[in-house]
């Protein structure tokens, strides 16, 4: 029986999403050890442009206006054909708005095992989960015929990106897409008349440690002595004291800051994966077990309310010298 | 007013039956005394006279219609101040809290305190079990009612603030020392503590009071010990005052009463001068509502070398920190209406005297003085120290 | 309009969690249950469509323990119906929950179905898509605003970088979500004392508890960190030194 390793790749106006990077570079080392394919799965309208980034040993195409953006009820009608005739060992999906929507329900469908928010895999292949606010890791695996995979990214890192694949192409055509009962009404940018963070140098990032509106100053402060611009994690947006073009993780943005300054940020999961391409990371957190720790370059248990203002100070102290 | 609107004022009734004295309710002249003594009268679009007004009129949605109530800081400035003594804070203030409570309307910060009480026993949201791990480090070992279930004499009430947070550990661990030191026998509830309640009472949430309270008593109820002490005025009026309303009944005293009953014991072991003027801030809790003053003051004057001052406002007419009746986790809040700091108000007090160390006696008090003093410039800043840090470097232990 | 709203509990992270002798399961003797956040958003939003366009909300648990207080406080938030769902849940997964609970909303017949997007302890996917999947009705995760058409709704859907996409679904469908349009509402203690006099949680057994669509565990472990921050100690003016040199070093002062 083939051990093909497949992978939806994820692509959003034109361009390959960051998870898909992630995916190729697991499925390739999972078809290393399977000696098996890697073989992509591509679904759109008009893509062939990305046939070239994607370092698949194939890519199965399949091309409907339907499938132009992102649509679940669309994709899993596709997926499904696709997924029962070529059976694929492992199927790779992103654990994202896109990938998550639609692996529970083939897998539910189509009668198939499911694991989530894999991180990575054994050298035996097998399946490394992280829950409970990455506290937790999990190692499971599966000896289905096929089980579907969601992965988180971070662990295999972002490799630049290659414009000069040549995979093998299959045309896919779906034999039927019943009446679709999701429609895109239309896509809504972010407002941009505020500063875009993925771009700034320097990151000063507050999470649910600061506890208050009013404690943002604080953040505010250094910012202004270093040069940086404010942004947050989760917590601090949903509560509406930053706009959400400020929000650092999987629904905001990636960043790759210089310097990350984190205050008062525990450093879950889906606020992690979006600052590994930082330089360097400065964590304030006065728990010493909190996982901001783990990938961080520095860190301090200081509370963030006796160090800021200090640290403030000295800069200040420094540049008007 | 129609004779039907005059007997429909829910509001109003409610207040009158809620409280003791309620009724002196109805003998507001209008002086105006408890608006102008009200910390932050100037920030309400009702201070507490015009509050009364629009209850008496049967107008208390105008109220609810504004963010006058959670200004409030249960301070008592203002029941103390007024002439018919009409229990102004208890009643109308804490009624008004629970009204809007019920609605659901409540500031974020207070929200995720009142839900944290709730669910972890203190409004911190940290685990109950960690509770006691401030007393680790003490020799000898502080006594945990829950490991050694032997009578003792005393017990400790400590609080949230004075387990959790890391200044008001220190504060913890120097009256641990003194216990010590005197060979008190005491123990603490650790794990099997819970907030004393008494702020979150004050906030509006009586039910959770009530559930606190319970679960304190189901605690109590298992160790035997003589009194009760605390370091905590407000679990001090919860237990002195609160709790026998609620069936339990148990001796309290605050740590400064019991420092001074035992002060033969402590005179001869006060060798080390503390060459200082200091002055002393008289909790809200402590003084003006439970009327102790003179202990905390009596033990600083046994300090060799201390020079007591007083503040302006002093005794009864101290100035509140800003921590009551939920104060604690509405700064944010209040941060946005006002830009003014209530503790920042009384630090200035305290430089004023040119006083070197502003010694405190409540542990909501060390950690908002100490930020007050951050925002500060002062070539000379004043110090905070709890009384019980104040005697333990007297006594050099 | 008849909504129904699925909320779960899980381990509360406050607590220390710790690993069961057995290497292979989370052990339960301090674990406290909390309702998972994203549900909790989900039963707003619930609500707050309730107040908005009028109708029913039917809120279904699983038994946990703790699980009667988050039906009664849902009920005091104006739940009209809370359904606990009685059965041995200690091993269950979302592909089991999802079909335990499939057969109550079958007799239901919501026009909407809520829950939250994700759940700290999910293993097998989310609790939404396995749903949709189980009644075949579309699924859309990571909502965050929902408008009320006429056989349809209309929501937000969040994409990376603050994108969002505004998508039009058929009704019945599921939907997973991120954020209410508010945060949950604060509720009362006394409110909910007296709705546990005056409201009554309906029990329903399940029939069977099926796990079959999650993988098979060997393992679970604490996290060994591949590395960990350099920790700078000592007071905060000796930390903002260091930190000071830290900036030079990577030149964001000079």
């Amino acid at each position: 029986m083939s051990q093909d390793i497949y992978v939806l790749v994820e692509h959003f106006q034109g361009r390959l999403s960051e998870i898909s990077s992630t995916l190729l570079a697991a499925g390739r080392q999972l078809a290393e050890i399977h000696n098996s394919s890697l073989i992509a799965i591509l679904l759109g309208s008009n893509s062939q442009n990305l046939f070239k980034e994607i370092p698949a040993d194939k890519v199965i195409y399949a091309d409907n206006p339907l499938l132009n953006e992102f649509n679940q009820d669309a994709y899993q009608q596709v997926l499904s054909e696709i997924i029962k005739l070529k059976l694929p060992f492992l199927l790779l999906f992103g654990n994202t708005t896109i990938g998550s929507d639609l692996a529970g329900f083939l897998s539910v469908k189509l009668n198939m095992d499911l694991a989530s928010s894999c991180s990575h895999f054994t050298i035996e292949g097998n399946i490394v989960s992280q829950i409970c606010g990455g506290k937790i890791m999990v190692e499971s695996n599966s000896t289905a015929t096929t089980t579907l995979i969601t992965m988180v990214p971070g662990r295999y890192k972002l490799q630049t990106l290659k414009t000069d694949c040549s995979p093998e192409v299959e045309i896919f055509t779906p034999t039927n897409i019943n009446e679709l009962r999701i429609k895109t009404i239309k896509i809504l940018e972010p407002e941009s008349s505020d500063v875009d963070i993925s771009k700034e140098p320097i990151l000063i990032s507050i999470g649910r440690g600061i506890q208050t509106k009013e404690n943002i100053e604080l953040a505010d402060n250094l910012a202004k002595a270093l040069g940086g611009v404010v942004c947050a994690s989760r917590p601090v947006i949903d509560q509406g004291w930053l706009p959400t073009s400020r929000l650092v993780g999987k629904s905001g943005k990636h960043v790759k800051p210089k310097l990350y300054f984190a205050i008062g940020i525990s450093g879950a999961p889906e606020h992690v994966e979006a600052i590994t391409n930082s330089e360097t990371i400065i964590a304030i957190n006065t728990d010493p077990k909190a996982p901001i720790f783990d990938i961080a370059n520095y860190g301090t248990e200081i509370d963030l309310f006796d160090l800021i203002d200090i640290l403030v100070e000295k800069v200040e102290g420094i540049k008007t010298k | 007013m129609t004779i039907s609107e005059i007997i429909i004022n829910p509001f109003y009734q409610k207040i009158q039956e809620s409280i003791a004295d309620g009724e002196k309710l109805r003998n507001c002249l209008q002086c105006g005394n408890c608006s102008g003594v009200c910390p932050f009268g100037f920030a309400m679009v009702y201070p507490p006279s015009r509050m009364i007004a629009q209850v008496r009129a049967n107008r208390f949605e105008n109220i609810l219609s504004t963010e006058n109530i959670w200004m409030c800081v249960s301070c008592y400035a203002c029941s103390a101040a007024c002439p018919a003594q009409i229990p102004i804070t208890a009643g109308l203030m804490t009624g008004a809290k629970e009204e809007l409570l019920l609605a659901g309307n409540v500031p974020g910060e207070l929200q995720i305190a009142l839900e944290n009480s709730q669910r972890y026993g203190n409004p911190i949201g940290e685990s109950p079990r960690k509770r006691a791990d401030w007393a680790k480090d003490i020799q000898p070992e502080v006594k945990l009612m829950g490991k050694y279930r032997q009578p003792v004499d005393v017990l400790w009430f400590v609080g949230d603030y004075a387990s959790y947070h890391p200044r008001v550990q220190q504060i913890s661990k120097a009256f641990a020392k003194i216990l010590n030191k005197l060979n008190i026998d005491f123990g603490i509830l650790g794990p099997e503590e819970n907030s004393d309640g008494d702020s979150q009472r004050l906030a509006g949430e009586k039910g959770l009071f009530e559930i606190l309270a319970e679960k304190n008593q189901q605690a109590f109820r298992k160790y035997e010990f003589h009194e009760i002490i605390t370091t905590d005025p407000h679990a001090y009026n919860a237990i002195k005052n609160e709790y026998p309303k609620l069936g339990i009944s148990y001796p309290v005293h605050h740590y400064t009463e019991f420092l001074f009953d035992n002060i033969q014991l402590i005179r001869p072991l006060l060798n080390y001068p503390i060459n200082s003027r200091v002055t002393y801030h008289d909790p809200c809790y402590l003084g003006r509502v439970n009327d102790i003053f003179e202990q905390p003051r009596l033990l600083l004057k046994e300090i060799p070398g201390i020079d007591l001052i007083e503040m302006s406002h002093n005794y009864k007419n101290s100035l509140c920190c800003g921590g009551g009746g939920g104060g604690m986790w509405l700064d944010g809040f209040q941060w946005e209406k006002t830009h003014v700091r209530l503790s920042e108000w009384r630090m200035q007090e305290a430089l004023q005297v040119n006083a070197g160390i502003l010694a405190v006696a409540c542990p909501y008090e060390t950690p908002r003085f100490e930020d007050a003093a951050k925002n500060i410039d002062s070539s000379n800043p004043v110090k905070v120290k709890d009384i019980a840090e104040l005697l333990v470097e007297s006594m050099g232990i | 309009m008849k909504i129904a709203v699925i909320l779960k509990l899980v381990p509360d992270l406050v607590e220390e969690l710790s690993i069961n002798p057995d290497g292979s399961s989370l052990d339960t003797t301090w674990m406290r249950m909390i309702i998972n956040e994203f549900d909790d958003h989900a039963l707003e939003q619930a609500i707050l469509l309730k107040e908005k366009y009028s109708g029913s909300v039917t809120v279904i648990s699983p038994e946990f323990d703790g699980v009667d207080d988050v039906l009664f406080t849902a009920s005091a938030k104006g739940a009209d119906q809370i359904i606990k769902m009685t059965g041995d849940f200690s091993n269950s997964n979302n592909h089991a929950l999802a079909k335990a609970i499939t057969p109550f909303i079958k007799e239901i017949q919501p026009d909407l179905i809520l829950t939250g997007v994700q759940a700290n302890n999910d293993l097998d996917g989310s609790l939404g898509p396995c749903l949709a999947a189980c009644l075949e009705m579309p699924f859309a995760g990571y909502i965050s605003g929902i408008n009320v058409e006429d056989k349809s709704i209309l929501v937000r859907k969040e994409y990376p970088g603050g994108v969002i996409s505004e998508l039009s679904i058929f009704l019945p469908c599921v939907i997973g979500i991120q954020a209410a349009e508010t945060p949950p509402r604060y509720v009362a203690v006394s409110k909910v004392r007296q709705v546990m006099k005056t409201s009554k949680i309906d029990e329903k057994p399940i029939s069977e508890m099926d796990q079959n669509g999650g993988v098979k565990v060997i393992r679970m472990f604490q996290p060994e960190a591949s590395s960990h921050a350099e920790m700078i100690n000592g007071t905060p003016e000796e930390v903002a030194e260091r930190l000071i040199t830290v900036f030079n070093q990577i030149g964001i002062i000079k």
